[in-house]
């Protein structure tokens, strides 16, 4: 069976739907496509784990992926900058378009591609270095080493990463020393310094005190202005809060993609309104 | 955690149904005390209004905290918010119940001005209207609330036919215009009970339909 969910951009009300108040009704304005995703399967080894997955990312919105563990919402969100290549046997079928190129296309560059789309994992994962020179790593890596132009990306990616105003004096410190919300903002930040496009969240704000975890719900409230943000989560409420438009995984396939407005207030597909209200299973 | 939440839903929903039916009994007694020019049901049913007033507080505390600890989305985003929607109309119903008591005194105070015709079956219209409402409610009956919201242009055709019939007898004779006003009152207040169980039964629709069907017309005649 393949999931064939493939929403037309802007999203609009279905036509039976009755007007809404119109304060709460969005202006009805053209949202590019970043990502387009079309027919996409997954395997690891012979096991099937993605089924036909059909979606369009909208640019600079905030999109979540939500789902019980196993239904492959990881393993979707590490297709898209090709993460899950590293993993033996693994390979995908069908197409992910990032501006309309594929990115499984023959010849594509996977660094560069990378570049692009920037990743930040449940568990913040810095080097054990500085907190500058985590963040200039990938910089130095591209081939910048001018001092001025270092110090200049450093701080501008801190100040988007809203960690600038807690690091500033510190800036040569281990960035281990810090705090787990602070450690995760080095890594949002050090994802920032290369310029990325679109940025991948698997689980930001999972192993976060709920102060921390406000925190980074509000940088990805202000990110969104430059980036297309694609965030996995198992906190529903995360999920309502931050995105603007919600695709329901299960077992491998797109059970439901829309605004996230009616994924959480009145969802089309009775599994997603099972998930949602805690009924699952 | 879903089975204690569906726990907490189940005692909200018998919690308003209890508060329904007495709202109900409220005003059919109002009804009775008025046609029968009963003050002693009259005054009772205004006293035994505190206790419905208590339910809509009770209501009102357990949904907050359902709404505090459970964080409902969907269906039951949609249940808590009809509840919160729900009880003040329920409760301003009452209200009017009681309302048609304190004329009912006033008016058995007096001679009875005339054999009322059109406010009983005035009076029996609204209070069908808020038991289906509640019926729609309990079924989860979405059809049977538009029915009901459809019932609402003939109670505001009753309510005018009766002001007119009283405005006659206020013509006829200065002195019958006291009891003849608050008659009329006390058909307005029918027709406001109609209007409550309207605003419920759009409540019951959006709970069942996830679809906000109020003020249809002005938002067409807006984007017109």
């Amino acid at each position: 069976m393949t999931t064939t969910i493939d929403m037309d951009l802007p999203t609009t009300a279905p036509a039976a739907a009755p007007p809404v108040v119109p304060d709460t009704k969005p202006p009805a304005q053209e949202t590019p496509v970043k990502i387009h995703v079309r027919g996409f399967d997954f395997y690891y080894g012979t096991t099937k784990v993605l089924h036909g997955i059909t979606l369009k990312i909208p640019e600079r919105q905030v999109t979540a992926l939500i789902g019980p563990s196993g239904c492959g919402k990881s393993t979707f969100i590490r297709s898209i900058n090709r993460m899950n290549d590293i993993i033996p046997d693994a390979h995908g079928e069908g197409t992910v378009e990032i501006d309309g190129r594929d990115i499984y296309a023959t010849g594509t560059d996977v660094v560069a591609l990378r570049r692009r789309v920037g990743m930040v994992f449940q568990k913040s994962n810095p080097f054990p270095k500085s907190i500058y020179d985590n963040i200039a790593y990938g910089l130095r890596i591209g081939g910048m080493h001018n001092r001025r132009e270092l110090d200049e990306v450093v701080e501008k990616s801190l100040v988007r990463a809203a960690l600038w105003d807690e690091v500033k004096d510190r800036l040569h410190s281990s960035a281990l020393a810090l705090s787990g919300g602070q450690q995760q903002r080095v890594c949002i930040a050090r994802a920032l310094a290369v310029d990325p496009e679109i940025l991948l969240m698997d689980e930001p704000a999972s192993a976060l005190d709920p102060i921390a975890t406000t925190k980074i719900e509000e940088l990805i409230w202000d990110l969104k202005v430059n980036y297309t943000i694609v965030i996995v989560t198992h906190n529903m409420q995360q999920a309502a809060r931050v995105s603007d438009r919600t695709a329901f995984f299960m077992l491998g396939r797109l059970v439901e993609y829309s605004d996230t407005r009616t994924v959480f207030m009145n969802p089309r597909e009775k599994m997603t309104e099972d998930y949602v209200t805690g009924r699952f299973g | 955690m879903h089975r204690h939440f569906d726990q907490d839903i189940e005692e909200l929903k018998d919690l308003l149904l209890r508060m329904g039916a007495m709202v109900e009994d409220a005003i059919s007694e109002s009804i009775r005390a008025l046609l029968e020019r009963d003050t002693a049901l009259a005054e009772e049913v205004i006293r035994n209004d505190d206790r419905i007033d208590q339910m809509e507080l009770e209501i009102d505390r357990r949904t907050l905290e359902l709404i505090a600890k459970m964080q409902p989305a969907a269906v039951d985003l949609r249940f808590v918010a009809a509840i919160m929607k729900i009880t003040p109309e329920l409760e301003r119903i009452a209200d009017l119940a009681q309302d048609v008591c304190e004329r009912a005194i006033e008016l058995n105070r007096e001679p009875q001005l005339k054999a009322m015709i059109a406010i009983p079956r005035l009076a029996q219209d609204a209070q069908t209207m808020v038991r289906q409402a509640l019926d729609a409610f309990v079924r989860g009956d979405g059809d049977l609330a538009r029915q009901v919201i459809a019932m609402d242009d003939s109670i505001d055709q009753q309510t005018e036919q009766s002001f007119r019939e009283l405005l006659t007898y206020m013509l006829e004779d200065p002195r019958n215009i006291s009891r003849a006003i608050r008659l009329t009152f006390i058909g307005k207040y029918f027709e406001r009970m109609a209007d409550g169980a309207t605003n419920v039964c759009e409540m019951v629709v959006y709970l069942v339909e996830g679809k906000m069907i109020k003020h249809v017309h002005a938002e067409a005649n807006r984007s017109r």
